[in-house]
């Protein structure tokens, strides 16, 4: 083994190999930072040069590629509030607030060293799990799994900050949004409205960007102002260096978790940044900066969702099943390169496979560096008036969310998705529970039809199942005890309980989804039927206890951003915003992408940002340049627009 | 390292070149009428209805830069993933966007063939007014858990009387045929769906969750081989390879096992028959003889067809094309141009009191109403 894993060490440190592996996470880098592109893009645009390389060279530039989009989404995440890929969800709960703080700077270099030693941390576990972690792996059943997905729906009660309540219909929400499209079990559509495009369900970078990036946009355009309150960049990316060496035990922590959650095949990359934050709140002595720019709350994510790919390599290695989604790709490319894997391949080449393992070492060393000495100037993008940003922003977002299935219906996903995410946040209401429930419900009603079927009601006596049902409990008991000192969503303003009506009136629409999802179930055949009916219940029963808090005007639940304005009789004017970016998918509808960007940016920066028209043109015109040599270089699409295809 | 640095602007620049070169396709296209069998300067794509790094996209991947060296022009063949709906989404979308200049193409497999074949409501694409220019076959290996002391056809009667679980992922997806073959047999099996890929099914097997399992004929080889050299599973019998006719013969890659056929025979004393057999035939000629399919709307002019033919014809005969299909396309013989459409006609053409056999079945064994 170790002659084998020093042979493959020389492979890595030729400067062939370096070469690819630098190449390949330059890649990763860009498809990261851009949100709603992941594996797939990055694979086109390197899928033509692996052929005829040499596949140490080639698995280089892949390996390069695949490691460090959790990396690159880091950007996005601390520098606009947008999750870059679903890996850095969390990262955007305490990194965006501190960007507005003024510590974009050291938000970033935190991340990026603990992103670097979260994936040291990751090879190194898996060079020495690869060749003992059959047995580990296998032991992992779908009732295990069943059980994991309870454990990340648990983390609700860490991330629900001040009402529980709230936490839990949220998630009940999440839960039902996850449902929409066909029972996996029996194939019956379910909560689809008769719509094509919900057979297939919500995608998630629809979810995770309707909720948190299109809020996040109309509160800075309403508060017209740049992102960063303060001027200049606070401490810098010294300070966030040190932030991390101060918590060397939280990164080494995450990144063992990241490490196991992404070894399971079947869990996915998504919830392991949830888990990781909620395990920092939890074990934590002051909590009360948890959601308002506490550091932790963004080394906790970013060190395990860089261990995570290294986990996820186990899977993928021993038994040729992709661990997560980026390795699905990584998995294509190594068949495409001749190379099978599985356990002969961990067996026989055992210095291809650590090959494999250094080059993931070394790219998440070299990606890190990379963003480390760019942190500070991109940065500065925070001191921009926000009014200049946010055309692009949007534009992005559009972007991002058509590529999840090329149908316009993304948009419309996006920005109803949005409409639920901007009343969330105005209204207190956790959205990470909201994702949460999203992001687990298909794992959680396929792996408990599976094992049910697999092992009848026995399943719940395995042991594997009753030790993480103990880490359930524990975990529920912590969070409840700990939890509400973390709050997302702002404090209460005195002036809230004179909102209370429209309040209710929105914790109602969460009642009226559950009722609906209840109503669904019953239609069902039994199979079909015993997974939401479940789910509609527990969201049923969130939303009336939200429901009996307002009534009782409990503080806890009590919650309006906009109560003081109201009350004055004036207008925060989020609707306004929110029926712009109506208009811009109307526009994308019937005259395609570029035509209504190139109509829309302009308008905006005149209008609202009072640019001057030289300036709007030339910032459209490299905007759309931008746009389009992306979208043709990584072989995208761009919606066309019903007057193209009328005509076309 | 000046090297490495080089490397990086090479590179950078050729994606950078490639980009102008999509920018001034863009505007040719606009410019000049489309010159029939040349197709320089152009953009092909070739929609795979299914995500990156599966089976299906990794066959289209392996063959897009070859048909990009062989047809005439050397045009741009891009790969273009659209996933959803089991394939259906995506051959339904290229079925309503498809145009007739030859510069859209589709990658199809099993998944999109039996839903067609049995009237899927959601299926809005027709093969009939598809032409198919390149077939790749596959085959594959049914396997039990050595628990239930089964080595052959002889101990048939030691496996029936077992409940024994098969993780497959649908009813209708590229485990149909094996279901029906499970049936025939009149074994107890108890299918456990809603898995995620066959390779999630094996994990299962592997697991000892699952006690039978079937793996196409690249997966056998590479994870299953190595299982069964352990002794930890008992090849029954491969699918074997059906042709035209309805004749089964041996899996060339599997020459020493039996074909379902001949395990049937051996083990009941009488060769099957019947709708089921004529169902399982049809099944298996849609879906495995021709188990991914490269086709063209049928209004693209004969000669474009003639041109993806010929370029398909080149890459199947260039001596080293073996030793690059590897395990992923096996030993098996790669159907081009005229040869592939009859067999896509063929294969298409079921009877209906088959269908009505097919749908029946689903509907009474496994609740699927379609």
């Amino acid at each position: 083994m170790l002659d084998a894993a020093l042979l493959a060490l020389g492979h890595v440190f030729t400067g062939h190999h370096i070469a690819f592996l630098v190449v390949g996470v330059l890649i990763g880098l860009i498809v990261g930072i851009l949100p709603g592109l992941g594996g797939i893009a990055g694979m086109s645009i390197l899928l033509p040069f692996l052929y005829g390389m040499d596949p140490t060279s080639a698995l280089g530039m892949l390996i390069g590629m695949v490691a460090v989009i959790p990396t690159g989404d880091t950007f996005t995440s601390v520098m606009m509030g947008i999750p870059g890929s679903s890996a850095s969800q969390a990262t955007v709960l305490d990194g965006f607030p501190l960007a507005k703080k003024g510590e974009a700077a050291r938000a970033l270099s935190a991340a990026f060293a603990s992103s670097l030693l979260g994936g040291v941390i990751g090879a190194l576990v898996l060079s020495v799990a690869i060749v003992m972690a059959r047995p580990l792996v296998l032991s992992f059943s779908s009732a295990e799994l069943f059980m994991l997905t309870l454990f990340g729906l648990s983390m609700v009660a860490v991330l629900s900050g001040r009402s529980l309540a709230k936490g839990m219909a949220a998630a009940g929400l999440g839960l039902i949004i996850g449902i929409v499209g066909t029972a996996p079990a029996t194939g019956e559509p379910r909560m689809t409205l008769g719509i094509d495009y919900l057979y297939d369900g919500i995608p998630l970078v629809v979810v995770a960007m309707g909720l948190f990036a299109i809020p996040e946009i109309i509160d800075l355009l309403k508060r017209g102002a740049a992102i960063s309150e303060t001027t200049g960049l606070g401490g810098g990316w010294g300070k966030g260096l040190r932030d991390v060496l101060r918590h060397p035990w939280l990164v080494t922590r995450c990144a063992g978790l990241g490490c196991v959650i992404g070894a399971l095949p079947g869990l996915g990359g998504a919830v392991v940044d949830w888990i990781a934050y909620s395990h920092a709140v939890q074990t934590s002595r002051d909590r009360s900066q948890f959601g308002k720019g506490d550091i932790r709350g963004v080394i906790a994510p970013e060190s395990a969702n860089n261990a995570c790919q290294g986990g996820a390599l186990v899977p993928t290695l021993l038994f040729g099943v992709p661990g997560s989604g980026s390795m699905a790709v990584f998995l294509g490319g190594m068949v495409l390169l001749g190379i099978q894997p599985g356990i002969t391949l961990v067996e026989t080449r055992l210095d291809l496979t650590y090959t494999i393992i250094w080059s993931l070492a070394l790219a998440n060393i070299v990606g890190a560096g990379l963003c480390v000495l760019l942190a500070r100037y991109v940065a500065r993008l925070t001191q921009i008036p926000f009014v200049y940003l946010a055309p692009f922003m949007i534009m992005i977002t559009m972007f991002a969310a058509y590529q999840a299935t090329r149908s316009i219906a993304d948009l419309v996903a996006l920005i109803v998705m949005g409409a639920v995410g901007l009343y969330m946040r105005r209204f207190g209401w956790p959205r990470p529970a909201l994702l949460i429930g999203f992001v687990l419900a298909p794992g959680a009603e396929n792996y408990l039809y599976q094992a049910v079927q697999f092992y009848d009601w026995g399943w719940i006596w395995r042991p594997g199942v009753l030790i993480i049902a103990g880490i359930t409990a524990a975990s529920v008991v912590l969070g409840l005890r700990y939890g509400s000192e973390i709050s997302s969503e702002g404090h209460t303003d005195p002036a809230a309980a004179a909102t209370r009506p429209r309040q209710f009136a929105f914790a109602a629409l969460f009642l009226s989804a559950a009722v609906a999802c209840i109503a669904t179930a019953l239609g069902l055949s039994f199979l079909g039927q015993v997974f939401p009916l479940t789910v509609g219940l527990l969201a049923a029963g969130g939303a009336l206890w939200v429901l009996t808090h307002l009534y009782g005007s409990h503080a806890s639940a009590v919650h309006d951003d906009d109560a003081a304005l109201a009350l004055e009789g004036r207008w925060s004017g989020r609707e306004l915003y929110l029926s712009v970016f109506i208009g811009v998918v109307l526009g994308i509808w019937m005259i395609g992408f570029l035509g209504a960007m190139a109509l829309f940016l302009p308008a905006f920066l005149i209008i609202a940002g009072k640019a001057s028209p030289i300036r709007a043109a030339i910032l459209t015109a490299s905007a759309l340049a931008f746009i389009y040599s992306i979208t043709t270089a990584m072989s995208l699409r761009l919606p066309e627009g019903l007057i193209v295809t009328a005509f076309g | 390292m000046p090297t490495k640095e080089e490397k990086t602007v090479s590179i950078l620049k050729t994606i950078t070149l490639r980009a102008a070169l999509v920018c001034a396709t863009a505007l040719g296209l606009v410019a000049a009428p489309v010159f029939a069998q040349d197709f320089s300067g152009k953009n092909i794509e070739w929609t795979i209805p299914f995500g990156v790094g599966g089976g299906t996209d990794v066959w289209a991947r392996f063959f897009a830069p070859q048909f990009s060296k062989s047809l005439p022009g050397n045009p741009n063949v891009v790969v273009l993933n659209v996933p959803g709906g089991g394939s259906i989404t995506g051959a339904n979308q290229f079925a309503a966007r498809a145009g007739s200049d030859g510069l859209e193409v589709l990658g199809t497999s099993a998944s999109t063939q039996f839903p067609a074949i049995l009237g899927d409501p959601r299926v809005r694409y027709d093969y009939a007014k598809w032409t198919a220019v390149l077939a790749s076959p596959t085959g594959g290996v049914v396997y039990v858990s050595p628990q239930y002391g089964v080595t052959g056809p002889a101990d048939i009667e030691a496996l029936r009387t077992a409940e024994i679980r098969f993780a497959a992922q649908s009813a209708t997806g590229l485990e149909m045929p094996v279901l029906l073959a499970f049936e025939m047999l009149g074994l107890n099996i108890r299918p456990v769906f809603g898995m995620e890929s066959r390779g999630a099914g094996r994990l299962a097997f592997e697991r000892g969750e699952a006690g039978i399992d079937f793996q196409t004929t690249p997966a056998y080889l590479s994870s299953v081989a190595p299982l069964v050299e352990a002794g930890k599973a008992v090849p029954l019998f491969a699918l074997g390879v059906v042709s035209a006719d309805g004749s089964v013969s041996r899996d060339p890659s599997f020459p020493d096992l039996p074909t379902f056929v001949e395990f049937f025979e051996q083990a009941t004393g009488a060769a099957p028959e019947g709708q089921s057999y004529e169902a399982w035939q049809s099944l298996m000629l849609a879906g495995f003889s021709l188990q991914k399919m490269m086709v063209l709307p049928r209004d693209v002019p004969a000669d474009i067809i003639a041109a993806y033919g010929a370029a398909a014809q080149a890459i199947v005969d260039a001596p080293d094309f073996r030793e690059r299909a590897g395990e992923e396309l096996g030993v098996y013989v790669q159907l081009v141009g005229a040869e592939a459409d009859a067999a896509l006609t063929k294969a298409l053409q079921i009877d209906p009191a088959v269908r009505e056999y097919l749908v029946n079945w689903l509907r009474e064994e496994f609740d699927v109403s379609l």
